[in-house]
C-alpha cells in the first residue's frame, strides 16, 4: 500500500532492534561455549574471546571419554527419540479424534473437548508420585517408552484442539466429492483432508516436538540412567553442586537447543498457517 | 472449483448424509476418539484420582500407609498459611507482568512481522528462536548472563557506563523475580507474536483499504480496526499464558530454586517443596488441586471465548 | 529392580485401590512392596550416588568394578544425579524400592530413618569397627541411638586463605580467630589489596546453613536447647548472624555472597578476587591448579577460625545407607562394607579423605594430600552438627529464608531469628 521511505526506514530499524534483542543472548551463549575459561572470567569482559576454540564441541563429538560427554550424547539421542515418537504417536492418534470433532455431530461434543483440554490445568507435580508408582508397576521406569507414553498424554489434547480447528477450516465439499467417488470417510480423510492439512500438521508437530523436548520434571524424576535421560535433565545436572563450568554449560546449552531451533527455523512458515486456521479461528 | 459444480455437490446422495440426526454419529465418533482417550487418560487417570484422594489425608511420608483423614483440612490449611498467599501473590505478579509484556510486545512484533518487506522471512525465523530454546537452557543462560561477578549484563552495562560497577541481579527477592519475568518474556513473546500474526492475516484487506480511502492514518486504523479484531486472539493469549504462568516451575528450578529468601517461590514451586522436601504429600496434593481450580477458572473463560469465535459449530 | 513386582502383587494392588477409594477412613498398608528382604547375599544391586567433585563418576565406577571382581555373584548398577536432585530422587523412589543403596547427606538420616526409608544397620556395624572411625564422622548416620548407614565421605568446611595477599597487607600469619579474620580483612581492604576480602556461599540453599552452623558453633550457640525448643535466636546463634551481617555492612564480604554457592566461592577466590573463604576439601586442589586458577600455589588451608566458644567445622559428610525397600539387603551391606573399607578409602584418599582414624598416619594417605591431612586430622574430630530432626528440610528452609532477609537488610538479625524460631517451633512440634 502506502510505503513512504520514512515508514520503510522505521520498519527496518524496528526489525534490526528486534533481531538484536532476540539474538544477543544466543550470541553470548555461543561465544561462551568457544571461549577459554580464563576469557570468561576476565574483567572488563572482552566480547570476542582471545582464545576461542571448538575444543569443547570436539570433545563431545569426537569422543573424549569423560562422563559429561557420554551423558550428552546419550541425552541428545534420548530426547530426539522421545520427542519424535511422542509427536508421531500423538498426531497419529489425534488426527482421528480431531476429525470427529470437526466433522461429526455427537452428544457432549464440547464437553469432551473440554475434558481433554482440562488435563492442562493440573500441574505435573500433582500426579508425580502416583505416576511414579504406576510407572514402576508397568516396568516403564527409566525407559524411553515410559516417557513417550507420558508425553503423548499431554501432546494429544493439543493435537485435538488445533487439528479440529484446522479440519473445520477445510471446505467439506472436497471430501464430499471424494466420497461420492466411492471413498469411505477414512479414505477421504487420508486422501483429501490430510494433504490439505499439511500446514496444520506441521505446526502441531512442531508445537508437540518443542513441548516434548522441553519437558523437565517428569524426565527428572522418572529417568536416572543414560538409557532414558533427556537433555533438560542432563543440562540441569550441569549446574549442580561442584559442577558449574560456564563454558561447558554454554556448550551443552547450544547443543541441546540445536534440534528444536533448527526445526523451528525451518518450519516457521507453517506455524502461522496452522495457528491461523487452528487456534485463532477456533 | 466452479460455483456450478459446488452447487451440484450440495445434492449428496441420501446414503451419504449424516444418518438419522445428531446422535447417530456417536458410535463413529467414539471409535475415532477412543485412541485419544486411551493415550491421554490411560496412564494418567489412576494417578489423578489417587492424588485427589491423598489430598484428603494428613500425609507426612511418601509411603502409603495409615494416615489421619482430614477431609478438606489440607485445603483450609493452605488458605490459612501466609506462605501460601505469598506464593499466590508472587505467582499473580509473575503472571500479570509476563502476560502483559508478552501481549504488548507480541502485538508490536506481530504487526512488524505482518508488514511486507524484504527479508521478512528471516526476521520471522529469528523471532521464533527464543521460543524453541528449551526452558532449562534458557534459565541457565540467563543465570550466566546475570552472574554478579562475571555476567555479560554487568559487563555490558559497565562498559556503556550505565552503571558504575558490577552488581547483583538475582541476589534480592524483588530483583530476582523481575529477572525471571524478563527471562520468561524473552522466551515466550515469540509465541504471542505468532498468534497475533496469524490473527492479522485473517483480517480482510478491504477493511484497511476502506479506512485508507476514508483518510485514516496508520495509528487510527490500528486502534479502530485492527485492535478490536485482534481482541479475541489477545484474550486467547492472555488465558493460555495465564494457565502456563500459574504452573511455572522449570525456570524457577533452574534459575533461582525459589530464592532468594523465597522471593521467586511461585505456587507450583511451593507445592513441589512441600511435597518433596518436606514429604507432606497430603498438603502438596491439596495445593496442586488448588492450582488446578485457579486454572479451571481461566479455562472456562477460554472455552467461552472459543465459542464466541466459532462460526460453523 | 524387579524383585517383588510380580503379577500377584499387581492384583492385590487393584483390590487395595478399590477399598481405598471406597472407604473414607484410614488407608491400608501397602502389601509386600516396601517391606524389603535380606536376599541371599547375591544378585543385582541398584546404587544411587551423586555427581560430585570429590569422587567422580569414573572413580565410583572403578571402585564398583573392583567390588564386582571380588564378588562375582553381585552386579551393581550405578546411578548418578545432581546433589539438588538427590533428596527428591530418594523420596520418589522409596515406595517403589528402586534403589538398594543410597547416598545420604548428614542432614537426612533423621528424616529418612523416622519415616522408615532407610534400614537400621546397628547390628551389622559393630562397636569394634565404629571405634576406628572419627567420632564426629560417625554422627553422620546416627539417629535416635541407632546407626542408619556408614559414613563414606567425611567433609567439613575449612578456612582457605591467600597467603600472598595476606602478606601484601602485612598479615604475617593466617588469622585463627574470627576477630582476627575481620582485622585482616580490614587491613586488606584499606590497603587496597582486594576490594572484598571475604566471600561466602550464602545463597538460599543448604550451603548458607553450613556457614551459619560454623559460626554458631564458634560463638557457642545451639540450634535447639535441651528440651527441643529453638535456641538459635539468642546467644551464639544471634551473634553468628550479627557477625555475618556486620561483614556485609562493613563491605568486607563480597555482596555477591548472597547468591553464591560453593563453586562461585571457589571461582572468586581462584580469580584472586577474595583473600579468605570457607569451603569444602575439594577446593584446595582446584584453587591451586594452574589450569583452573589464577592464584595457583597461593591458596592455603587451615582449621576454621576460633570464636569465643571454639572452632568447630560444620559436618558436611555423607554416608551410604540401605534403602528399606531393597530386596537384597545382605548384598547391599557387602557393597557398603567394601566401598567404606579402609583399603578403598586409602586408595582414593587424594580425592576424599578416609573415615578411618588410623589412615591419617599412614604414608599413602599423608602423601596424597600432604597439606590437608594434618589440618583434617584436627578438624574432623571437631565438627558441629546441624539439627537432627525429621523435619530438617522445613527447618532449614525457614532458617535460610529468615537469615537471607537479615543479610539483605530487610530485617534485623534479632527479628529474623525470632521469626524463624517461632516458625521452627511449630514445625518441629506440630508434625
Amino acid at each position: 500500500m502506502r510505503t513512504s521511505l520514512a515508514f520503510k526506514v522505521f520498519i527496518y530499524a524496528a526489525a534490526m532492534l528486534a533481531s538484536v534483542i532476540i539474538l544477543a543472548p544466543f550470541a553470548w551463549l555461543i561465544i561462551s561455549s568457544v571461549a577459554a575459561p580464563a576469557d570468561l572470567l576476565t574483567k572488563p569482559l572482552r566480547w570476542i574471546p582471545a582464545h576461542a576454540s571448538l575444543s569443547r564441541y570436539a570433545d563431545i563429538f569426537l569422543g573424549a571419554n569423560s562422563e559429561t560427554v557420554a551423558t550428552f550424547r546419550a541425552a541428545i539421542v534420548n530426547s530426539t527419540i522421545v520427542a519424535a515418537s511422542s509427536v508421531f504417536i500423538s498426531l497419529g492418534v489425534g488426527i482421528f479424534g480431531a476429525y470427529a470433532f470437526a466433522r461429526l455431530q455427537f452428544r457432549f461434543q464440547r464437553g469432551i473437548l473440554l475434558l481433554f483440554l482440562s488435563t492442562y490445568m493440573l500441574p505435573p507435580i500433582a500426579i508425580l508420585i502416583s505416576l511414579y508408582l504406576t510407572m514402576v508397576q508397568l516396568h516403564l521406569l527409566d525407559t524411553r517408552l515410559g516417557l513417550i507414553l507420558v508425553y503423548c498424554s499431554f501432546i494429544t489434547p493439543f493435537v485435538l484442539w488445533i487439528m479440529s480447528g484446522y479440519f473445520r477450516s477445510i471446505p467439506r465439499d472436497l471430501e464430499d466429492a471424494a466420497r461420492i467417488d466411492g471413498c469411505s470417510r477414512i479414505g477421504a480423510l487420508f486422501r483429501v483432508v490430510l494433504p490439505l492439512a499439511r500446514p496444520g500438521l506441521l505446526a502441531t508437530g512442531l508445537f508437540g516436538f518443542l513441548l516434548a523436548w522441553d519437558e523437565f520434571l517428569y524426565a527428572l524424576v522418572f529417568t536416572s540412567s543414560l538409557s532414558a535421560k533427556t537433555i533438560p535433565v542432563a543440562i540441569a545436572e550441569f549446574t549442580g553442586r561442584h559442577a558449574v563450568d560456564f563454558g561447558m554449560m554454554a556448550t551443552g546449552g547450544v547443543l541441546a537447543s540445536l534440534p528444536p531451533l533448527v526445526i523451528a527455523f525451518v518450519f516457521q512458515r507453517y506455524i502461522v498457517g496452522g495457528l491461523a486456521s487452528g487456534a485463532v479461528k477456533g | 472449483m466452479s460455483q456450478a459444480r459446488a452447487g451440484r455437490l450440495k445434492k449428496l446422495p441420501r446414503s451419504m448424509l449424516p444418518k438419522g440426526g445428531a446422535f447417530r454419529q456417536g458410535p463413529t465418533a467414539l471409535i475415532l476418539l477412543l485412541p485419544s482417550v486411551v493415550v491421554v487418560f490411560g496412564i494418567v487417570v489412576y494417578p489423578l484420582l489417587r492424588t485427589l484422594y491423598t489430598s484428603l489425608f494428613d500425609v507426612n511420608s511418601v509411603f502409603p500407609g495409615s494416615y489421619p483423614f482430614v477431609g478438606l483440612g489440607n485445603y483450609l490449611q493452605a488458605l490459612e498459611r501466609a506462605e501460601f498467599w505469598a506464593a499466590i501473590a508472587r505467582t499473580a505478579y509473575f503472571t500479570f507482568s509476563t502476560t502483559l509484556l508478552e501481549v504488548v510486545l507480541g502485538i508490536l512484533l506481530g504487526l512488524l512481522l505482518n508488514v511486507e518487506f524484504r527479508g521478512r522471512w528471516l526476521l520471522r525465523s529469528i523471532v521464533i528462536l527464543p521460543w524453541a530454546l528449551p526452558t532449562v537452557v534458557n534459565g541457565a543462560m540467563w543465570r550466566w548472563i546475570l552472574n554478579p561477578s562475571y555476567g555479560a549484563l554487568n559487563a555490558l552495562l559497565t562498559q556503556l557506563h550505565i552503571i558504575p560497577e558490577y552488581r547483583s541481579w538475582l541476589g534480592t527477592p524483588w530483583m530476582a523475580l523481575n529477572m525471571v519475568v524478563i527471562a520468561d518474556v524473552w522466551k515466550m513473546t515469540p509465541l504471542a507474536a505468532f498468534f497475533i500474526l496469524a490473527a492479522l492475516q485473517t483480517i480482510p484487506r478491504d477493511l484497511y483499504e476502506a479506512a485508507w480511502v476514508d483518510g485514516a492514518g496508520r495509528l487510527r486504523t490500528f486502534f479502530s480496526i485492527t485492535l478490536p479484531l485482534l481482541t479475541p486472539t489477545i484474550l486467547i493469549i492472555l488465558v493460555l499464558r495465564t494457565m502456563e504462568a500459574f504452573k511455572v516451575f522449570d525456570i524457577i528450578y533452574v534459575m533461582t530454586r525459589g530464592g532468594p529468601a523465597d522471593g521467586t517461590q511461585t505456587i507450583a514451586y511451593y507445592t513441589y517443596v512441600e511435597a518433596f522436601s518436606n514429604q507432606l504429600f497430603g498438603y502438596g496434593a491439596a495445593l496442586a488441586y488448588v492450582i488446578a481450580v485457579f486454572i479451571l477458572f481461566f479455562a472456562i473463560i477460554y472455552m467461552r471465548l472459543l465459542r464466541r469465535g466459532e462460526v460453523e459449530y | 529392580m524387579s524383585a517383588g513386582e510380580s503379577s500377584g502383587e499387581r492384583r492385590r494392588l487393584s483390590r487395595r485401590e478399590f477399598l481405598e477409594l471406597g472407604a473414607a477412613g484410614t488407608g491400608l498398608l501397602l502389601l509386600s512392596g516396601c517391606g524389603g528382604g535380606q536376599g541371599g547375599g547375591s544378585g543385582t544391586l541398584n546404587a544411587l550416588f551423586m555427581k560430585q567433585a570429590a569422587y567422580s563418576d569414573t572413580d565410583v565406577k572403578n571402585m564398583t568394578e573392583q567390588f564386582q571382581k571380588q564378588n562375582p555373584d553381585i552386579k551393581v548398577n550405578l546411578t548418578f544425579v545432581a546433589y539438588e536432585a538427590l533428596h527428591d530422587k530418594i523420596v520418589a523412589a522409596a515406595p517403589a524400592g528402586t534403589y538398594d543403596t543410597v547416598l545420604v547427606d548428614v542432614i537426612w538420616p533423621a528424616e529418612f530413618a523416622s519415616k522408615k526409608m532407610i534400614v537400621d544397620i546397628t547390628d551389622r556395624f559393630p562397636e569394634s569397627e565404629r571405634s576406628k572411625i572419627f567420632a564426629g564422622g560417625l554422627k553422620t548416620t546416627e539417629y535416635d541411638g541407632g546407626y542408619y548407614g556408614v559414613p563414606w565421605i567425611l567433609d567439613t568446611k575449612y578456612f582457605f586463605y591467600n597467603k600472598e595477599m595476606l602478606g601484601e597487607a602485612g598479615v604475617s600469619s593466617p588469622p585463627d580467630t574470627w576477630d582476627g579474620v575481620v582485622e585482616a580483612a580490614k587491613a586488606l581492604k584499606s590497603q587496597g589489596v582486594v576490594e572484598y576480602p571475604l566471600v561466602w556461599s550464602w545463597a538460599q540453599a543448604e550451603a548458607l546453613i553450613c556457614d551459619y552452623a560454623t559460626l554458631l558453633g564458634a560463638y557457642g550457640g545451639q540450634f535447639f536447647d535441651g528440651s527441643g525448643k529453638p535456641a538459635f535466636n539468642t546467644g551464639g546463634g544471634l551473634q553468628a548472624l550479627e557477625f555475618m551481617r556486620m561483614t556485609l555492612d562493613e563491605k568486607l564480604s563480597n555482596p555477591a555472597s548472597t547468591e553464591s554457592l560453593e563453586e562461585d566461592v571457589r571461582r572468586i577466590v581462584s580469580q584472586g578476587e577474595a583473600a579468605m573463604a570457607l569451603n569444602w576439601t575439594y577446593m584446595f586442589a582446584l584453587a591451586n591448579d594452574p589450569n583452573e586458577s589464577q592464584v595457583a600455589g597461593q591458596i592455603d588451608i587451615a582449621h576454621t577460625p576460633k570464636g569465643p566458644a571454639g572452632a568447630p567445622g560444620v559436618n558436611g559428610s555423607m554416608g551410604m545407607a540401605i534403602s528399606n525397600g531393597s530386596q537384597n539387603q545382605d548384598a547391599a551391606w557387602k557393597y557398603i562394607e567394601f566401598m567404606t573399607s579402609q583399603k578403598i578409602q586409602n586408595q582414593y584418599a587424594k580425592l576424599s579423605l578416609p573415615i578411618w582414624k588410623s589412615s591419617y598416619d599412614q604414608k599413602e594417605v599423608v602423601q596424597a594430600l600432604p597439606q590437608v591431612v594434618p589440618v583434617a586430622k584436627e578438624q574432623l574430630n571437631d565438627m558441629i552438627l546441624r539439627p537432627v530432626v525429621p523435619q530438617y528440610n522445613e527447618v532449614s528452609h525457614t532458617l535460610q529464608v529468615e537469615i537471607q532477609q537479615a543479610l539483605t537488610g530487610d530485617k534485623s538479625p534479632k527479628q529474623a531469628l525470632d521469626d524463624a524460631a517461632k516458625a521452627v517451633a511449630s514445625e518441629t512440634q506440630g508434625a
